[in-house]
């Protein structure tokens, strides 16, 4: 799959930001992370696939309604591991981005997504998500259709699957519609990938009343993944080529295949009873609150 | 998710003042006569909310509630300050002027007699956002039910996740719904209540996945909101568009009831759990 994508803004950007990087190797801000997370040359999962994928067999429709292009999903070999793939695919140019609604899913996508993930439990298939939206798709038809529902029953039906399932945060992880495929034993993000409980536009519009102030938004909600590392919601970072994940495509996909088959072995060795266990007290045991005026961390 | 609006003034219902003007039908009415209708219009029958301690004595019998996990209240665990001052003053002033320590009451008691837990949230803390906080105590009401095997029932109204904790806000779907999962492994009845509003984040996950999913007349059930979505298509949307009634129609809610009817609708479909005749 070449690149395709030429924008001279784009690339005058991208040269201030590689002579930034190297002119000082200090730490870039959330907001420098939110542009690399959004940079228009960024792998996207179809890059992952050419890549590091073997044998993808894409399987569509949730057999109610659509066949959601925003996310696809089917069997697929990563290594020497046989696993349902299911994520969003934002694709790689203005006609694929259209056509793939810049991958955000309507409830049709969720439920193809969980529709995958129940075939897969059945037969014992290890399921991979890949996360890469700017969130669930705000439209009429979705609403209609029930966004709310279908995210709630993945959140739900996810907590208890029987087999392992691997999460790779790879670019903008926009709140619910991220976390729609989102519940897993493990949660991987790659460096310069963001998670958000909501985008930093959307925030400081709200508690700044003003776009603008998106930069600090995007400071003051902890979005870059060695955030989140520390706040525990996710579980291991997958370090990116110095000058982002666009820079050099074979070595990030490389990393990303690596992370995946390192952590879904030892998660086969687990009964189910653990699986389930170990996941829903991962997930119980997250956020931060008061008990008894005393500041507890867990 | 969370676009409630920090400018949401708490209706002043003070004894001092005589006349409540419904939001809705814009009718004056006696405050005596509004509080005795449970905050509902006797003219439209707007359902205006109403307080989580009001909605528990509404629901349960008498002297039968037992608040649990009250002892939890929200943390500034990000250090989060906006425009307007930090997180921890915002909720401070919250508990100040509510009187609970998060945005939802948990607890159990006898509904008509029967056993159940329930969580009720305040719209009042926070618009009823979800914090960590929210979400252990729902969390934990839903694992006492578990551990108890009682029915659990969770009445919802909040704008959404809390931006101020960030993506420790957006797991509390996750974490919510994971106990929701292990109470339908174990055929624990899970009963939700939609009231007015039960959006974003609340509604894309517990407030949506009831085995009931039972909403107020006219509460806004959305998962986006209006604006977003006209911003989105480019046109209006229908009056009634994410009304409980808009809901009903699409397959979303098993029944709209009123407020007042609520705890006779509860108990009589809890009498069919507990059916042990032959």
């Amino acid at each position: 799959m070449g690149l395709e994508f030429e924008n001279t803004d784009v690339l005058i950007e991208e040269q201030k930001m590689t002579d930034k990087q190297k002119s000082n190797k200090k730490e870039l801000t959330a907001w420098e992370i939110v542009s690399i997370s959004r940079h228009p040359k960024r792998p996207v999962l179809q890059d992952y696939l050419s890549l590091i994928v073997d044998n993808f067999v894409e399987l569509h429709g949730d057999r109610y309604f659509s066949d959601d292009k925003a996310m696809i999903g089917g069997f697929a070999e990563i290594g020497d591991q046989k696993v349902m793939l299911i994520g969003h695919n934002k694709g790689k140019n203005t006609n694929e981005h259209i056509a793939r609604n810049f991958g955000m899913a309507k409830p049709d996508g969720y439920r193809k997504a969980l529709r995958l993930m129940k075939l897969a439990e059945r037969f014992k298939i290890p399921i991979v998500t890949i996360i890469d939206t700017p969130g669930a798709f705000p439209g009429l038809e979705a609403e209609e259709r029930g966004q709310a529902e279908a995210i709630a029953k993945n959140l739900t039906e996810m907590a208890s699957l029987e087999v392992p399932v691997i999460c790779v945060v790879i670019g903008e992880g926009g709140s619910g519609g991220a976390l729609g495929i989102g519940v897993g034993d493990k949660v991987l993000m790659l460096s310069n990938a963001i998670y958000s409980v909501i985008s930093p536009e959307g925030c400081a519009s709200i508690l700044w009343r003003d776009a603008a102030f998106a930069p600090d938004a995007a400071e003051a909600m902890n979005i870059t993944a060695k955030a989140l590392l520390k706040h525990g919601v996710i579980d291991e970072i997958i370090e990116e080529p110095e000058e982002g994940a666009h820079s050099d495509y074979k070595a990030i996909a490389e990393s990303v295949k690596k992370a995946i088959v390192k952590n879904i072995k030892p998660l086969k060795k687990l009964s189910v009873e653990e699986l389930i266990q170990h996941r829903f007290e991962k997930f119980s045991g997250m956020g931060k609150f008061s008990i008894n005026q005393s500041a507890t961390s867990r | 998710m969370a676009w409630y609006s920090e400018t949401t003034t708490v209706k002043k219902n003070s004894k001092k003042e005589l006349w409540v003007k419904c939001k809705k039908c814009q009718s004056h009415i006696y405050n005596t006569e509004w509080q005795e209708n449970h905050n509902v219009c006797p003219n439209c029958n707007y359902h205006d909310s109403i307080t989580s301690y009001e909605r528990i004595n509404l629901i349960f019998d008498e002297n039968t509630f037992v608040e649990l996990f009250d002892n939890i209240s929200p943390a500034d665990s990000l250090n989060f300050v906006d425009l307007k001052g930090s997180y921890k003053d915002k909720y401070e002033a919250n508990i100040k002027k509510t009187g609970i320590s998060e945005s939802v009451v948990t607890g159990h008691g006898k509904i008509n007699g029967i056993p159940a837990v329930i969580a009720v949230m305040d719209f009042r803390f926070l618009g009823g956002s979800l914090g960590s906080g929210t979400g252990e105590k729902i969390l934990q009401a839903a694992n006492y039910a578990y551990d108890n095997n009682l029915p659990y029932i969770v009445f919802s109204a909040s704008g959404g996740a809390r931006m101020q904790e960030g993506a420790l806000s957006l797991m509390q779907m996750a974490k919510t719904c994971a106990g929701v999962a292990r109470l339908n492994k174990k055929n624990i009845p899970y009963i939700s209540v939609l009231t007015n509003p039960t959006t974003g984040g609340v509604s894309a996950s517990y407030a949506m996945v009831g085995d009931l999913n039972i909403a107020e007349p006219g509460a806004l059930i959305a998962f986006a909101g209006r604006r977003v979505i006209e911003q989105t298509i480019g046109e209006k949307l229908p009056d009634d568009f994410q009304t409980a009634e808009y809901l009903l129609e699409h397959g979303f809610i098993d029944s709209i009831v009123n407020r007042k009817d609520m705890k006779a609708y509860l108990s009589n479909i809890l009498s069919f759990y507990s059916n042990k005749s032959n």
